[in-house]
């Protein structure tokens, strides 16, 4: 069974410093996968490098059997790749409107846009139909991420890379996220979800993958990490069941 | 004690070496060697922009700014120079120094003024800024006819012991005339030498590393505790006097002065040339740079019209080996410098010698 | 479903026209000093002409820098370049009535549609060399893009020497075009400034409607902001950019034949001159801003004439003075652009 998206031996490097030490990750087709990790573990790095964002120095990048270590960034995007990055990247002077037009590669102009996707998008998020013309920027830090998931969505694409999208979030708006991942999936997509919220991450994940100094260090179905306390308390150093 | 005057900064190369050497003693004995008129104003010229463009190499190469507004402070000091002898019927030794003087306060106000205001922008924004302060400044001095001469300049004598007219001695002596003009030329010289070991001395202070910290990495910089601003800030009042007391040099040597002989957009790309290709960051650049870049002023195009006697009719090439077109050749090398020789001429023998020293294992 | 404004939808943010006000507060001041009404409206005319025209030439800089951070010191060549090939059409339509040298208006203007062409050609072509050869391989680094640039203005400018020879050149406007339109109330406009001005918003307006209208724009408009993340949603954004690169060039060509028909007679060193002022302007109108740098081009005509009458000795003056009081009111410049 191939998986959608494959990387091997994959070693990436800023400058003098060394992230990634050889990680070897595969994200099965339709399903959710989550990449755990603490802070500096190499998890963003991972995501820019899939993109293209950063070359990876070591190692191979295969996105449905094809290598895409070497292609740069926007013929990655153009195979179906979706990237909502940890700052979001909302264009902040231009409208909700016009954030969301630049990302339906396919619509020269609104009216090409496909309005029953659009009103599913609205039905997810009605802030954007309230702030349609409004200024991205103006918006709260929730409608931000729910405007760049949208983003993401706005067309169907093969594999949604989204990074750390709960962080700085109130609770409440993390079960709307919530609701909006559970969304994604019942249409079949793929994704790649970084992570530090567990619960979150147990709520969607169907696999999972851990990652620590650079290398996953933990594969395996998320079922199987929801219920072995101990292992969770060696990969991420918390139990789960005393927070629930 | 040698390596001492050169605050330790050395030539660390021996071709480097041979070639400073070499043009340390031909300035030396210039009057001697080279007793033309025309020779003797190249050679006064060579000293000049030495310490002109030493100063350049202080902002630029050392702190990493650039900027456009460095032929003005270079005119300030020869329009301070002119503006009091003209003014004086005689004039003596004060009225220079006074004039000298006026000069530096008004340069290191303007510095001062330019540095505090611009420097807290980013460097593109600094650039063009410096840019239209300097055309500004061009039209002042040629606005105010009065008192500057405008677009025509000033004339002016100078102190009686450097006039030309004045005779020391009725014979040559080893071929020179031991006149007013051998006089202002060693005190040229004197100037020069003194003014370039100070550049010397204060890239390699620890001052000068801080300015070269910054020039690397201001944030880091910042963050230790060095406050960027006023470090830059007296990197551009430094150069900016040193460049002033170069164009007081021009103007007693020319004893005339005009925009177009000191402070023209032209001079200050002349400057820019130079700095690149004698190599940025080294002080010894603006020296060979100099050397270099008005030999091949005054002397290429000579070259250039044989050449282009004997491509004559050849059409492109002809025209293009020209002797008007020197700027054009200098501008491609100065192209080239940017991209594959950062360091200039400097640089690249100062590599060569390390490599090859690290081939031997010696030290160079 | 209308989706242009969905129902119950918050209004989009009002805009922002005190930049326009200060342009009228600058003519507006000016009656009272020039005195004459109808002397004020002939310099007033004059100095939108003159600001429309350094807007064309300013247009393409701010763009590229807004777009890919390139502060083009070099710009002056494609100004000096469209002047010249002005030289070179005009002259030769000109002889033995050729369509520049009749008086019909219309020939006239063939003849100077041709020159544009030509100029914005020849200024787009060598635009598309400097990019490639000068710009792309030091892009990021900004020391060395002021070098080569600078380089570059050095370089072309000798280049164009070797073309056209050192000297000026005298481009005499076409019989038509110099004629004065006589308008109410004693006010003077000399043709071919009437022409500048309509071709000087007919760029303005193509430029903001392709700016705010299209997708192109808007593509740019996003890669000003966060080039990164465009490049993320699929756009090759390098390839925009020299495309931008070479339309600034172009532009700067067109405003290079008009600017030397404004001055009837172009040198090499043109391009040098005009540099320091355009700076002025997109710093004024803030960098990457293209309603700013349309302001600011005004401002700066406008200034400019009325000094010229009033104070001729404070006229580059007047230009630094207006940028100093602007960077104080708003230190970005009128029209910010994202922060950078």
């Amino acid at each position: 069974m191939s998986h959608l998206l494959e990387l091997r031996g994959v070693h990436t490097h800023i400058g003098d410093y060394r992230i990634l030490h050889g990680v070897d990750l595969a994200v099965p087709r339709g399903e959710l996968t989550v990449l755990l990790g603490r802070n500096g573990a190499g998890k963003t790095t991972t995501l820019r490098t899939i993109m293209g964002l950063w070359r990876a120095a070591q190692g191979e990048v295969r996105f449905d059997g094809a290598a895409i270590h070497t292609l740069d960034t926007p013929a990655i995007a153009r195979l179906g790749l979706a990237y909502v990055p940890e700052n979001m990247g909302i264009f902040g002077t231009l409208s909700v409107r016009e954030n969301l037009l630049l990302a339906a590669r396919g619509a020269r102009t609104l009216d090409q846009i496909d309005t029953a996707r659009l009103e599913w998008l609205f039905g997810l998020f009605p802030a954007l139909r309230k702030f349609w013309l409004y200024p991205a920027g103006k918006l709260s830090g929730g409608q931000k991420q729910m405007l760049a998931i949208a983003r993401a969505m706005i067309e169907p694409r093969r594999l949604l890379l989204i990074d750390e999208p709960s962080k700085g979030l109130a609770p409440a708006i993390v079960l709307n996220l919530i609701e909006a991942l559970r969304e994604l999936k019942r249409a079949d997509a793929t994704v790649l979800l970084v992570e530090q919220n567990f619960a979150m991450a147990r709520a969607l994940g169907d696999q999972v993958a851990v990652m620590d100094d650079g290398r996953i260090v933990h594969r395996g179905a998320m079922a199987e990490l929801a219920e072995d306390e101990a292992l969770q308390q060696r990969l991420l150093g918390l139990s789960l069941g005393a927070h629930q | 004690m040698l390596k001492a005057l050169l605050s330790h900064d050395l030539p660390r190369s021996r071709p480097l070496a041979a070639l400073l050497v070499l043009t340390v003693l031909a300035l030396a004995a210039a009057p001697f060697l080279f007793p033309g008129a025309r020779s003797l104003d190249v050679a006064a010229k060579i000293l000049v922009f030495a310490v002109l463009v030493g100063s350049y190499d202080l902002l630029l190469g050392y702190t990493g700014i650039v900027s456009f507004a460095h032929a003005m402070f270079f005119g300030i000091g020869a329009y301070g120079v002119a503006i009091a002898c003209s003014r004086a019927g005689d004039p003596g030794w004060p009225a220079v120094f006074g004039g000298l003087g006026a000069a530096l306060a008004l340069s290191a106000l303007l510095a001062l003024l330019i540095g505090l205001l611009s420097l807290r922008v980013r460097a593109l924004f600094f650039a063009m800024i410096t840019m239209a302060v300097a055309a500004a400044f061009a039209t002042l001095v040629s606005q105010l006819s009065t008192l500057t001469g405008g677009e025509d300049g000033l004339s002016f004598s100078v102190p009686l012991a450097i006039r030309p007219s004045t005779d020391y001695l009725d014979d040559p002596v080893l071929g020179a005339d031991i006149d007013g003009r051998f006089v202002a030329y060693y005190l040229l010289f004197a100037a020069a030498v003194v003014l370039v070991l100070l550049l010397l001395r204060i890239v390699n202070s620890p001052f000068g590393r801080v300015l070269q910290a910054i020039r690397e990495n201001d944030f880091r910089a910042e963050a230790i505790g060095y406050r960027t601003v006023v470090y830059r800030t007296v990197s551009n009042v430094i150069a900016a006097l040193f460049a002033t007391v170069a164009g007081a040099m021009m103007a007693l040597w020319l004893r005339y002065n005009s925009p177009d002989t000191s402070m023209s957009m032209e001079i200050m790309l002349n400057l820019l040339l130079i700095v690149v290709i004698g190599g940025m960051g080294t002080i010894w650049g603006a020296l060979l740079g100099s050397a270099l870049f008005m030999l091949a002023q005054n002397y290429l195009q000579d070259l250039m019209k044989l050449a282009g006697a004997a491509f004559g009719d050849v059409p492109v090439l002809g025209a293009v080996l020209a002797p008007d077109r020197w700027l054009l050749w200098m501008g491609l090398l100065f192209v080239l410098a940017v991209y594959r020789f950062p360091a200039g001429i400097v640089g690249q023998l100062r590599a060569g010698a390390a490599r090859r020293a690290r081939r031997t294992g010696a030290s160079p | 479903m209308n989706l242009s404004t969905p129902a119950a939808s918050v209004p989009a943010p009002r805009f922002d026209a005190w930049p326009l006000a200060l342009l009228a507060a600058i003519a507006l001041l000016a009656l009272p000093l020039v005195g004459d009404a109808a002397n004020w409206a002939t310099l007033t005319l004059a100095g939108l002409a003159m600001g429309l025209i350094v807007f064309v030439i300013a247009s393409g800089l701010t763009l590229v820098f807004g777009l890919m951070d390139v502060l083009n010191f070099g710009h002056g060549v494609f100004i000096a370049l469209g002047a010249f090939m002005a030289t070179t059409v005009l002259g030769a339509m000109g002889v033995a009535g050729g369509w520049a040298g009749r008086e019909s208006l219309a020939a006239n203007l063939g003849a100077v549609a041709a020159a544009a062409s030509a100029g914005m050609l020849i200024a787009g072509a060598a635009g598309l060399v400097f990019e490639r050869v000068l710009v792309r391989p030091v892009y990021g680094m900004h020391l060395k893009q002021i070098l080569v640039t600078t380089g570059g203005m050095i370089v072309g400018e000798e280049l164009i020497k070797l073309a056209w020879g050192p000297q000026m050149v005298a481009l005499p406007l076409p019989p038509a075009l110099s004629d004065v339109l006589l308008l109410p109330g004693e006010v003077t406009l000399e043709k071919f400034r009437l022409l500048a001005m309509l071709v000087g918003l007919l760029v303005f307006a193509a430029l903001l409607l392709v700016l705010n209208r299209t997708k192109l724009g808007l593509l740019i408009r996003a890669g000003v902001l966060d080039r990164e993340m465009v490049e993320a949603l699929g756009y090759p954004v390098r390839r925009l950019f020299v495309g931008v690169f070479a339309v600034g060039a172009a532009l700067a060509g067109l405003g290079g034949v008009m600017w030397g028909l404004y001055q009837q007679t172009v040198t090499p060193q043109i391009g040098a001159q005009v540099n320091t002022l355009i700076f002025i302007v997109i710093i004024i109108g803030g960098l990457g801003s293209t309603l700013g740098c349309f302001v600011g081009a005004l401002a700066v005509g406008l200034l400019a004439n009325y000094a010229g009458f009033l104070a001729p000795k404070a006229a580059l003056f007047s230009h630094i003075a207006l940028m100093a009081a602007v960077l104080l009111w708003r230190p970005q410049g009128l029209y910010p652009v994202g922060a950078k």
